[in-house]
């Protein structure tokens, strides 16, 4: 996994609420068994009509705004869980969702995917979300080390489980934990009491 | 002390170790795969040279991506039969049990596992499919999990979790006639919404699901997600236990009598005390539809669409090309699919051949039934229900997950309306374009027989 320290940079508005995973990645493209290649897909059906064109009106197909991180409206993700909406946006280039709310599955995803979802509060959304609008080329950074989200809309400690911090900082991911604590886990099966 | 939650008592029992300041290892008895999130944990592996640790707690089979016609022939789609293949694959290079396509006991993953005894009260159990929550109804821990958990279950058996918060939604009360399952669900997350269980393990209890049978309370657990929540559990009684027993993989004599006692210790203490609960009265339940793109935006099927400024329902009735303020009865519908982990088991379908029998489907309706499994399809036959459907004009096509997420091609055309069983209502879920509204096996038979959404209610009172 990518590790992810620091990152300044623009962001792109989609002040769309419930955004689910079958918006995300549609279920026609899950039949591919790599994780190569979802990000050509991402919202797939709101940047392309039936027909292939692009929907001029989406976000993503305005060359107004551009960044790696991807500002949208609250209860982000919710829906499947399909680790194909993780790959879809980390593979289109987004490094950070900002949201009100994340479903809890999508957010899990991202995290082992090196995708870091901050959670903010709504008022804040709102604020950044207008300044985006107002001010394309607006920048943002994030600080995971110290947890900060700095923006014109305020300084803002953000929330992260100290543990998937680490995993993030160092680019682990939790398979090789899990794997050094075999005896554990074959202690607790010789002992089963349920 | 607070006493002790049904999920506290089995996640504690589960518990390896504990991350200090940080998440725990939890155990994960039944880890189930199928085609569409496996793949890539399996390459992962393979990248990495780890086995995998426990293949005999593994089960697959092939469901989201098969066609439900033609089954015995190959299949068509290049890409779904290369998904198929590495399925095959990976299951025989690893000695995982596949119960593949044809195969007697394969099916969607949430209705063939309990019907095989696999689901077991206490137990915790992780799929790739975030309607794992259906097996919350043994009052089992199960929940869906991402690609890269399913790789993590592969090589250690184990989940590195944080445990949620708990919940409970309280229906107490008698269920007026014609209300089902499926209604009460969709009755709670159209009262609480999509987020509220988000973060939180929910807890179903009152009467009216102590008195419903496994295949309705699968039914409620199964769309605990749709508000949120990671899973949904009711504690396992006397109508679980009997479920369980004799089924192929439950326990037998002496195991299972070990178990049983253990089982009987799972429900939530008396003085037990959640993070948040609600309460609602069965009174207030009546068969539901929805008008919107997520499962929250539901009303009785006498209700009218609400009437208020948001832009997220502008946005959906756009979408939906409905009105805010009109009923949706008499709205004429072209599709109907009975089918989906959410209700595609034989009660289901009883319950519509019921209501069916006798009848005609409307001429503009093209009316899919797809059973949940192999052997809901067998016993369909047994009971001479297929015959009751084919009589009325109705399409009985071969197990699987087909219009739910329209991986095959069971799509929905662009446009069209379709009253359907399944769980979710999401722009283009059922196809490009397609309209979903999700209801339950009565309102969707009724729907088929009128050709346009009828109120239940008054055709059989």
């Amino acid at each position: 996994m990518e590790k992810f320290i620091k990152l300044t940079d623009t962001a792109v508005p989609l002040p769309i609420e419930n955004i689910d995973t079958d918006q995300i990645i549609p279920a026609r493209f899950l039949k591919s068994t790599d994780k190569q290649g979802f990000g050509d897909n991402v919202f797939r059906d709101w940047r392309y009509d039936h027909e292939g064109n692009e929907n001029k009106d989406f976000v993503l197909n305005d060359d107004t705004y551009n960044g790696p991180i991807l500002v949208a409206g609250d209860n982000f993700g919710c829906g499947s869980s399909r680790e194909h909406a993780a790959w879809a946006i980390g593979g289109y280039g987004f490094k950070v969702v900002i949201s009100s709310f994340f479903a809890d599955i999508f957010k899990g995803n991202a995290l082992n995917n090196g995708i870091l979802p901050i959670q903010v509060t709504p008022e804040y959304l709102k604020e950044l979300l207008q300044t985006i609008k107002d001010k394309p080329d607006t920048k943002l950074t994030i600080d995971l080390e110290n947890q900060i989200l700095t923006s014109p809309a305020g300084d803002l400690e953000f929330e992260i489980d100290p543990y998937k911090k680490v995993c993030m900082i160092n680019g682990y991911d939790d398979i090789d934990f899990l794997i050094s604590k075999k005896d554990k886990i074959e202690a607790f099966e010789l002992e089963q009491s349920y | 002390m607070a006493g002790k939650t049904l999920f506290d008592k089995v996640w504690d029992a589960h518990v390896v170790d504990t991350v200090p300041n940080g998440p725990q290892v939890l155990y994960i008895d039944k880890h189930l795969i199928h085609e569409v999130t496996s793949p890539q944990a399996f390459s992962e592996l393979e990248e990495r040279g780890i086995p995998v640790a426990r293949p005999d707690q593994i089960m697959a089979t092939a469901d989201h991506n098969t066609p439900t016609v033609d089954q015995h022939l190959p299949v068509r789609d290049v890409l779904s039969r290369n998904q198929l293949k590495q399925l095959t694959e990976n299951c025989e290079k690893h000695g995982i049990t596949l119960y593949g396509l044809g195969h007697e006991y394969n099916g969607i993953v949430h209705v063939m596992a309990p019907e095989l005894g696999i689901t077991q009260p206490g137990m915790t159990m992780v799929c790739g499919d975030s309607h794992t929550s259906t097996h919350g109804a043994f009052g089992t821990i199960a929940f869906g999990i991402g690609t890269s958990q399913v790789a993590q279950v592969f090589a250690s058996q184990c989940l590195l979790l944080t445990k949620p918060k708990s919940l409970r939604v309280n229906v107490n009360g008698k269920l007026k006639p014609n209300v089902l399952p499926k209604d009460v669900i969709l009755y709670v997350i159209s009262k609480i919404g999509t987020n509220a269980g988000t973060g939180y393990f929910c807890e179903y209890a009152g009467n009216v699901f102590e008195e419903m049978s496994m295949e309705g309370r699968m039914t409620v657990c199964n769309m605990s997600i749709e508000m949120g929540a990671r899973g949904g559990m009711i504690a396992p009684d006397q109508t679980t236990f009997d479920y369980v027993q004799g089924r192929e993989f439950a326990p037998e004599g002496a195991e299972w009598d070990k178990k049983l006692e253990y089982w009987k210790t799972l429900p939530t203490d008396a003085d037990a005390v959640f993070d948040k609960e609600y309460s609602f009265d069965a009174e207030d339940i009546e068969p539901m539809v929805t008008y919107g793109t997520n499962p929250g935006m539901g009303i009785k099927v006498t209700g009218t669409i609400p009437d208020k400024e948001d832009v997220n329902l502008e946005k959906a009735l756009a979408y939906m090309n409905f009105k805010k303020g009109e009923s949706l009865i008499d709205k004429p519908i072209n599709y109907v699919f009975i089918g989906s982990c959410t209700n595609s088991r034989i009660e289901d379908f009883r319950i519509a051949a019921d209501f069916v029998k006798g009848k005609q489907k409307a001429s503009n309706v093209n009316a899919w039934l797809v059973p949940g499994s192999q052997q809901v399809a067998k016993q369909l036959v047994a009971e001479g229900l297929d015959k009751v459907f084919t009589e009325a004009g109705f399409a009985l096509r071969q197990p699987g997950c087909s219009a739910c997420l329209a991986m095959n091609d069971d799509k929905i055309p662009e446009g069209e309306y379709c009253v359907s069983t399944s769980n979710r209502n999401f722009e283009g879920r059922q196809g490009q374009g397609a309209r979903t509204i999700l209801a339950s096996p009565l309102m969707a038979a009724a729907t088929a027989v009128a050709g346009k959404i009828t109120d239940i209610t008054k055709q059989l009172n």
